[in-house]
């Protein structure tokens, strides 16, 4: 097996021109895909959109699945992290198991097939060869990023999908259990993954390692760790409520531009998920147009046809939001990545808060003690203690008593100084790295969202041309009345 | 008939019409004679076509002027489904446009410029203009209802509007009402029979329409007279009109249905959607503001979702100004329908209940039967020779009628989604290229 240890590894920007991140993670899913590849459209144009003329060439949408395939391997061998270098990774499929809790009582759970290949992999005949397999389930995902969260606190972690389904639009089922939610989770812990698998820093992690190929002993390795100790100083930092002197304004900034961001992307899901019901209201009423043109085809003579064939376009119509709003699910999905991802910056935040707020404690009791020292040298009470004044009201100490006294300040002092200067380090090295990954987070965020954006808009013309063709049709059938 | 003075105009009189000044027409220079009549209702001077036909400029009735210049023009299409079946020229042209609202003591009104060019022996002037209001609408549709009680008239717009709830005045409804109007009279104009009428002669030229306060009371007189007559039970209704009447129930009912199913989706799309996709914009403008590389994005996609929103007002504004009120009058045009086939039942009814009393009476003492009977007959004949023939006619017009409302329907929603298309293209284009840009810049 092998040995990784943790190497602090810069982030090499690409060379050659590549989609991002969520491309791929996309173009995956659509090789990926079964029958019902009901997610995996965003990047291409749907294929009955209508003549082939009008389908407009706009860069990389209209991609086929083994192009997209090929692209996928090249970005992921380019990306630069050596465990992408070694494997592919997917997950696969979800399956139900039903098993004891701990409290032991019976309970329905779901479970993710993890797939690890090595990368370019072929046999003989051409054919990739068989992959790794095991089972995890969402909670060992949880118990995953908790662990990375713990030990890479400067360190932006990737978040899970939602554990519940938010912001649903009334037809989408927020059951769990339910088999699109499922199918939308699996996809969300695949890209959770590869967001993994491409991190510079989190990628070489052994316990990540060990999550994709040791099914067994998993849990124990991890709390082998002791992370769980450190545990308990994030928790500090996320819930204590403590002033910072001199707070560095860049990470202030940034945790006020996550707040904005979350608070935006959240009104953004909610407000989306109003707009996506009244649409699929208006869509199905005109299947009522549908029945009543084909009732009042029944009387008419010459009008007759024409009446009833239009009323088929109107069912076509009514039928075709279905589709329309289940690809801006993922959509949807994009933007609550990037939801999530605003916990984990502000996360970042706060501990460097707590450092920068324990840097500045460690200062302030090392002059403190400076100052004891000094008044015990010089004999001048500046800082009020009751020590000093029941000596001086009692009479003063003897020349040894004082000496003492200022051998033991001087090695606490010393002892200070040294903590100081480690927590000194410790802050510019956390600074150091955290901004590396902010910078780092920022360029994917960018490039992500506008991905995000470009296939939002490919989805909106894409509805737009079925609608052009359902009353093109229908058009032609009045016409014909 | 003399059309030089028609009854129930005792203003007209020996005057000639041209000298004779409307009330309503203060802005209007009074029409001189001759055959190249230039016709100036408004202040400016109007440029004519060759043909003498007004051009508007300032109207905001310009769709039915057009129309009809089109008919002037021979248009082939109208031509190809000529209502008349006879392929008959059309010598009698009326629109009506020109929305103008007049203010007095008693009462605020809406008056309309009613047009007319024509070539028939049965006017005096080739071309007419002359104000009318809604009042003398319905005053006209009354008189063509009892003189040809025959004939299915056409219907007029709703008469009372509810206060308070619609704006009487408001450009929308007062548009909506005049192409309704305009359409009501263009098929009077087109019909065969009531288009020689010589009430609405009198309507399309007379200065001053006087309609003679008592002839309304005349024609409630009438018809309840009418009525009372008609005591009689009817034995057998002919296969035909039961079918015609069946039709026209089924129909209805249809027509109530796609009312219903577009003011629905009117409601959804037009109020309830549209708010939700508002805010959803202006989401994404406030996103823009903490942004700075994705800010064009994100105001790009701000102004696509706009974009569409005014698209979709557009959408929502045709389908209630054009497709509902056409939608209505139909329904209003079937009930006048229905009441004719009631009054052809009745007269049916009538003659059948005569007739047998006059047989009877023939069996008892040999009287021989009365002129009368024989009259009813007549009348019969003549009602159901009639009848069939406007239904025709109106069978035809449906369908051409029908065929303009719903693919008009397909084109405003094509419209609708082309406008949306064509904003998120030109957002991608712009998106895209900033990819590339920015790419560029990285590898240099």
């Amino acid at each position: 097996m092998l040995c990784i240890s943790y190497n602090f590894i810069h982030y090499v920007k690409p060379s050659l021109e590549l989609p991002g991140l969520f491309s791929v993670v996309r173009m995956r899913i659509a090789s990926s895909a079964d029958s019902s590849s009901n997610n995996s459209r965003s990047q291409m144009i749907m294929a009955d959109s209508g003549s082939s003329d009008e389908v407009a060439v706009i860069c990389n949408t209209d991609i086929t699945s083994t192009e997209s395939e090929n692209n996928l391997i090249n970005t992921m061998v380019e990306r630069g992290t050596a465990l992408l270098k070694k494997m592919e990774i997917s997950v696969a499929e979800a399956d139900k198991r039903t098993g004891k809790n701990t409290v032991n009582m019976q309970e329905t759970y779901t479970v993710y097939l993890i797939e690890t290949r090595p990368a370019e992999s072929v046999s003989e005949e051409g054919t990739p060869a068989a992959p790794d397999t095991l089972w995890r389930r969402y909670s060992e995902f949880e118990l995953l990023r908790t662990y990375l969260l713990v030990t890479y606190p400067y360190i932006i972690v990737p978040p899970l999908p939602e554990k519940r389904a938010e912001f649903v639009w009334h037809k989408l089922s927020a059951d769990n259990l339910d088999p699109d939610f499922v199918e939308r989770r699996r996809v969300g812990l695949e890209n959770f993954l590869l967001r993994l698998a491409s991190h510079p820093v989190l990628s070489n992690d052994n316990i990540f390692f060990l999550f994709l190929t040791e099914e067994k002993g998993w849990r124990e390795a991890v709390l082998e760790t002791g992370f769980q100790d450190k545990a308990d100083s994030r928790l500090k930092s996320l819930s204590a409520m403590f002033r910072v002197k001199n707070p560095d304004k860049r990470f202030t900034a940034l945790k006020h531009y996550s707040e904005d961001l979350s608070t935006v992307i959240s009104q953004l899901l909610r407000i989306r998920a109003r707009v996506a019901d009244r649409l699929y209201g208006v869509y199905k009423v005109h299947a009522n147009y549908g029945r009543v043109f084909s009732e009042w085809s029944a009387i008419e003579k010459e009008m007759g046809d024409g009446l009833q064939s239009a009323g088929h376009h109107m069912d076509t119509y009514a039928a075709s939001i279905d589709d329309i709003l289940e690809e801006e699910e993922h959509y949807a999905d994009q933007l609550k990545e990037y939801l999530f991802y605003t916990e984990a910056v502000r996360s970042v935040c706060r501990k460097h808060e707590l450092i920068q707020y324990e840097l500045e404690m460690a200062a302030q009791d090392l002059s403190y003690k400076k100052q004891q020292k000094e008044e015990l040298e010089t004999g001048t009470v500046r800082i009020f203690s009751l020590k000093g004044m029941t000596s001086k009201l009692f009479g003063q100490e003897t020349q040894e008593q004082r000496e003492s006294k200022v051998a033991a300040l001087e090695q606490s002092i010393q002892e200070g100084e040294d903590a100081l200067k480690e927590k000194n380090a410790e802050s510019q090295e956390f600074v150091e790295k955290a901004w590396n990954d902010i910078e780092r987070f920022n360029e994917q965020k960018e490039k992500d969202l506008r991905e995000a954006l470009i296939s939002y808009a490919i989805m909106q013309i894409s509805m737009c041309k079925k609608g052009i063709q359902v009353w093109s049709n229908a058009k032609e059938c009045f016409n014909k009345m | 008939m003399s059309v030089g003075a028609p009854r129930g105009l005792a203003s007209s009189g020996q005057k000639l019409i041209t000298e004779i000044l409307h009330p309503l027409s203060a802005a209007e220079e009074p029409l001189s004679p001759g055959p190249d009549v230039t016709i100036s209702a408004e202040k400016d001077k109007e440029p004519g076509l060759t043909n003498g036909t007004p051009v508007e400029i300032s109207s905001p009735a310009s769709a039915s002027v057009l129309l009809s210049r089109l008919q002037l023009d021979g248009d082939p299409e109208a031509d190809a489904h000529d209502p008349f079946g006879s392929g008959e020229p059309r010598d009698l042209f009326v629109t009506v446009d020109d929305p103008k609202k007049h203010v007095s003591t008693m009462e605020t009104y809406i008056t309309y410029r009613v047009s007319t060019k024509t070539t028939r022996i049965e006017f005096d002037l080739p071309e007419y203009s002359v104000r009318r209001r809604y009042q003398d609408f319905d005053w006209l549709r009354i008189k063509l209802e009892d003189s040809q009680p025959t004939h299915l008239v056409p219907p007029l717009p709703e008469k009372f509007v509810m206060k308070g709830v619609v704006d009487r005045f408001s450009e929308e409804f007062v548009d909506t009402r005049m192409k309704a109007l305009d359409k009501f009279l263009k098929r009077v104009a087109d019909h065969p029979v009531l288009s020689f009428n010589p009430h609405l002669n009198a309507f399309l030229t007379a200065k001053d329409l006087n309609k003679r306060q008592g002839l309304a009371l005349l024609t409630k007189v009438g018809e309840s007279v009418k009525n009372v007559a008609g005591g009689y039970k009817l034995r057998a209704r002919p296969a035909e009109f039961c079918a015609m009447g069946e039709y026209l129930d089924t129909f209805s009912q249809k027509l109530g249905t796609i009312d219903r199913i577009a003011q629905r989706i009117l409601r959804e799309q037009s109020a309830e959607y549209l708010t939700e996709l508002r805010e959803y914009g202006t989401v994404y403008s406030t996103w823009a503001g903490s942004e700075e590389q994705l800010q064009r994005p994100l105001e790009g996609v701000a102004g696509c979702v706009t974009t569409s929103c005014g698209a979709l007002e557009d959408l929502s504004d045709n389908m209630s100004q054009d497709f509902l009120p056409v939608l209505r009058e139909y329904i209003l045009y079937i009930e006048s329908m229905k009441n004719v086939l009631r009054k052809r039942d009745q007269v049916q009814a009538e003659y059948e209940g005569r007739l047998e009393a006059a047989v009877l009476r023939k069996q008892e003492d040999r009287t021989p039967i009365p002129v009368e009977v024989e009259k009813c007959q007549d009348k019969v004949e003549c009602f159901n020779a009639d009848l069939k023939a406007d239904w025709e006619r109106w069978q035809r017009n449906k369908r051409q009628d029908f065929k303009q409302l719903l693919t008009g329907m397909a084109d405003k929603n094509i419209s609708y989604y082309e406008k949306s298309q064509a904003a998120w293209e030109s957002l991608i284009t712009l998106l895209q290229e900033k990819q590339t840009e920015d790419k560029t810049s990285e590898t240099n």
